[in-house]
């Protein structure tokens, strides 16, 4: 089991510092399979999941951000021992799954991507979640390599910086994609009203 | 069998070429601890020894690359990657315009990321980049030192000097030239600049948008030349291209 562990991380860092075409078009073979559901939905071009990142969440379970897609995610980064701002954001984003109706809570998936990987591991995750009752599965924790993780912020326009071993400094940015993982809505700040947020979420969502 | 292994021996012993002679365009910068414009407040940062390109990356450099990788052609490229300005100034996929040797420019954060990745290298964090460019021809860190700050502000004055071909600016200490002078240059962690810029609404300190935002200041507020550089980099996002923004790429030093 433990080896293929070790074969998987391989693989993972294979994919990760490959660049040639070669491989490229090896990892694409690799996820055929799940393509080849969504078969007519190509990923569009401004999609997330062209990034070719692996996370871990809070289970531990090896992902990639393709794996999200075909529901409207929710997307924030903070970090565990943020004393400041995250329990705001994650109060933030409990208040806008909230207001989602019913009927339409299964089709959103609400994530929390750690930009202190060091610090924020799976068991830390873990119990991040328990601490804050976010133990269903609509609520996903992941961590990622640091240079995912720099890469990923790049993408949400999040800015942050390690101020200290235990501080960050970092933008308050909740983002909104749809099933194809498109980018549709951003809300920027703490406690904002959350209105504009909620409705795109509601509009997406089936 | 027979065919392959001097066809093997000769790829190897390419690759191998390719490693040495792109170790040769890099110089060693020592390292040290330096206090940086911004980030933690008067906290000093320690930056490890690096390898860092001598020169920014060429046209010529970068017209290898999109050939060898197709899906970083102008064409091609995502979106999600690159904004409309990239490579704009090429005439198509394969012709860009201006001198060989200029820096190229108009290439977005992901772009330039992924040419050093393929050159077993990576973009330059900003601390090893600021460290390596508050240097003169003489010393380690000329930031106090008015000639070296009075050449930055000349440049910015200066027009179009991305036109201009790499190696005509000074050498610094390190052996690197055009750190100043020529283009500004992409950074690996470009976005963990707050300062102004990204929604411009942190104008007042209370900003909500940023936590932790009164860690911010400027330790040295007359260092003009550097808060443009930095403001600069807080305006960017990964996907953005831009005239005057170029890049080189910098390297762990291996044991």
């Amino acid at each position: 089991m433990n080896n293929f562990k070790y074969l998987a991380i391989v693989i993972a860092l294979t994919a990760f510092f490959s660049c040639n075409n070669n491989s490229e078009k090896n990892v694409d073979t690799a996820d055929t399979a799940k393509v080849k559901k969504t078969e007519s939905e190509a990923i569009p071009e401004m999609s997330i999941y062209n990034l070719p990142s692996h996370w871990t969440n809070q289970n531990g379970e090896e992902i990639e951000l393709k794996d999200l897609q075909g529901k409207v995610v929710v997307m924030v980064m903070i970090y565990t021992t943020c004393k400041a701002a995250c329990p705001r954001l994650v109060a933030d984003m409990r208040n806008i799954e909230k207001q989602v109706p019913e009927e339409k809570k299964d089709d959103v998936q609400y994530v929390f991507v750690s930009i202190d990987p060091e610090t924020d591991t799976p068991e830390r995750l873990k119990a991040f979640s328990k601490e804050n009752e976010m133990e269903d599965e609509k609520w996903l924790f992941l961590r990622g390599t640091e240079a995912d993780t720099r890469e990923f912020a790049a993408v949400l326009a999040v800015s942050y910086k390690e101020i200290s071993p235990m501080d960050f400094s970092h933008s308050n940015i909740i983002s909104v994609f749809n099933h194809k993982g498109e980018m549709v809505h951003q809300q920027e700040g703490l406690g904002v009203d959350n209105k504009e947020t909620v409705q795109t979420i509601i509009d997406l969502a089936k | 069998m027979k065919l392959y292994s001097p066809v093997l021996f000769l790829v190897f012993s390419l690759l191998f070429c390719e490693v040495a002679a792109q170790n040769d365009k890099m110089a060693l910068v020592k390292g040290g601890v330096y206090l940086p414009l911004y980030g933690a407040e008067n906290k000093t940062v320690k930056v490890e020894p690096f390898l860092m390109d001598i020169y920014p990356v060429t046209n010529t450099d970068y017209l290898k690359f999109v050939e060898e990788y197709p899906q970083w052609k102008k064409s091609n490229v995502k979106p999600l990657f690159a904004d409309k300005s990239y490579l704009t100034n090429w005439k198509d996929d394969e012709t860009f315009q201006g001198l060989p040797n200029a820096p190229v420019t108009n290439v977005s954060w992901f772009a330039a990321k992924k040419y050093c990745e393929c050159q077993g290298k990576r973009l330059p964090t900003m601390d090893e980049w600021e460290f390596a460019a508050m240097a003169n021809e003489k010393m380690q860190d000329a930031r106090r030192i008015e000639t070296y700050n009075q050449y930055i502000l000349n440049w910015y004055e200066t027009p179009k000097t991305f036109n201009n071909p790499i190696g005509e600016t000074f050498k610094n200490y390190w052996g690197i030239y055009d750190l100043h002078g020529l283009v500004w240059e992409w950074t690996l962690d470009f976005n963990s600049v707050l300062i102004s810029g990204e929604s411009r609404k942190d104008v007042d300190k209370d900003s909500n948008l940023f936590c932790g935002s009164a860690a911010i200041g400027a330790s040295d507020l007359m260092n003009y030349a550097a808060f443009m550089r930095y403001a600069f980099r807080g305006s960017m996002k990964a996907r953005y291209s831009s005239q005057n923004l170029g890049f080189r790429c910098a390297k762990d030093v291996e044991n």
